[in-house]
């Protein structure tokens, strides 16, 4: 048992190779576009404010599996043709964008009104305000819950192995299917996944301690 | 785009999704009301107890939070079986990880809320002369149900959302009818949007009636 596992060791870290590149790729494309709609909907004008509002409560709304099977079954019947690697990655970003709407939402609220008076009252220009004062405060109030919200992008790419790309979750499936060891395989795969989880969760958790000093 | 709308073969085939959310609502109900004895249960014990307690629960909450779900319920489903002598179909053995799964959300929830009942309450119990457990029951509890309302209404919302994967080991629920459907009829776009529009407004549904139970128990001023 233990040989044939150190055989597959090889073909388990590819697999952990892609789930670690599939959720840095949703992290830092879910980050770049839901602060950018995020803003949008603080700020931008009432149309785009209920676009962002209306998207973000609708794919919060539903299950990340459903709007996995409906970007990558549903793009080629509208004629899209993505490869099933980019599907995955669109709608698990998707997804992620709208939590990141949230958090920067609730950062940006966390900030009291009268921070953003007073930069008004010495004359700073909207784009000041927000460079100066908003985001320097609302940052580290977004944050902890973003960096542990990165651990739900790592357990998410698990759902990739349902369209047949080989990230860590289907790696162990497939050495599971030539082995038949399924329980010390899975328990492995669940020790991997919590390791890269745990650590992210401990950075999280010391990060919000670090910037625990502000106050309402 | 080419792709012209038709609902027919959806509405012949609704008895699949109207059957499949039904039992979505039923393993995501048995799932939460076993999730929220254990994680009740052992919230009330983490906060009394000692170092080695607190550490086994802690150790629960942080393995089940930081691993996949679906890895979880391949686990229970495909690899349980091999090592127990057990044997079960699979939405039992979905509701299984579900409870254990929602369990360790829940103890976090409830941890929380009783660290946030007010010393005060818990000393007023104690002048009033209330014994330990009947602090528990008519102070600490009550108080702490209140303070955690909106986190416990999400949570049971999200929990209902992860019945979705129930479908990797063929629970005929809603997602399971969305691709029967899908590779039956290949109306894929008009599939994904009815099965989208029932969580949503099954959501919706659930997230008011929490919200009305939450003004109804608001935490007194």
């Amino acid at each position: 048992m233990v040989g044939q596992i150190l055989y597959a060791l090889p073909f388990l870290a590819q697999g952990f190779a892609l789930t670690l590149w599939v959720s840095l790729l949703v992290v830092v494309l879910s980050l770049i576009a839901g602060v950018t709609l995020g803003v949008g909907l603080v700020y931008g004008p009432a149309p785009l404010r209920w676009a962002v509002r209306i998207f973000s409560d609708t794919i919060r709304g539903i299950p990340i599996l459903v709007l996995m099977f409906f970007v990558y079954y549903g793009l080629p019947a509208i004629g899209l043709h993505l490869p099933s690697f980019w599907a995955a990655v669109l709608a698990l970003t998707l997804f992620k964008t709208a939590q990141v709407i949230e958090y920067l939402r609730g950062a940006v609220a966390s900030i009291p009104k009268g921070q953003s008076e007073a930069a008004m009252a010495i004359g700073l220009t909207f784009r000041q305000r927000l460079t100066y004062v908003i985001f320097p405060q609302a940052f580290r109030r977004f944050l902890p819950p973003w960096i542990n919200g990165v651990t739900d992008a790592v357990k998410g790419s698990a759902l990739v192995s349902l369209l047949g790309i080989t990230d860590l979750m289907q790696a162990i499936n497939q050495v599971i299917g030539r082995t038949y060891e399924a329980m010390p395989l899975y328990i492995l795969g669940a020790l991997i996944y919590f390791a890269v989880n745990y650590a992210l969760s401990l950075a999280s958790r010391r990060l919000e301690r670090r910037f625990s000093f502000i106050r309402e | 785009m080419g792709y012209a709308l038709n609902f027919n073969l959806i509405w012949r085939h609704f008895d699949k999704l109207w059957g499949g959310l039904l039992l979505s609502l039923e393993l995501a109900v048995i799932s939460i009301a076993i999730g929220t004895v254990i994680g009740l249960v052992l919230a009330v014990w983490y906060v009394s107890a000692g170092r080695t307690v607190r550490a086994i629960i802690a150790a629960y909450v942080e393995f089940i939070r930081n691993v996949p779900l679906i890895l979880l319920v391949y686990l229970v489903f495909y690899g349980l079986p091999t090592v127990v002598d057990l044997a079960y179909s699979a939405p039992t053995s979905f509701i299984l990880t579900l409870s254990v799964y929602s369990g360790a959300y829940l103890v976090e929830v409830f941890r929380s809320g009783l660290e946030a009942v007010p010393r005060g309450q818990l000393d007023a119990g104690k002048a009033i002369g209330l014994t330990p457990w009947q602090r528990l029951l008519h102070v600490r509890l009550p108080t702490m149900l209140r303070i955690t309302l909106p986190a416990l209404s999400n949570t049971f919302i999200s929990l209902f959302k992860d019945t979705s994967i129930a479908s990797v080991i063929s629970v005929p629920e809603l997602t399971f009818g969305a691709q029967w459907i899908n590779f039956n009829t290949f109306r894929i776009v008009e599939v994904y949007l009815v099965t989208t529009a029932m969580y949503l407004v099954t959501g919706y549904i659930l997230l008011f009636g929490l919200r009305l139970v939450e003004r109804r128990f608001r935490a007194a001023r």
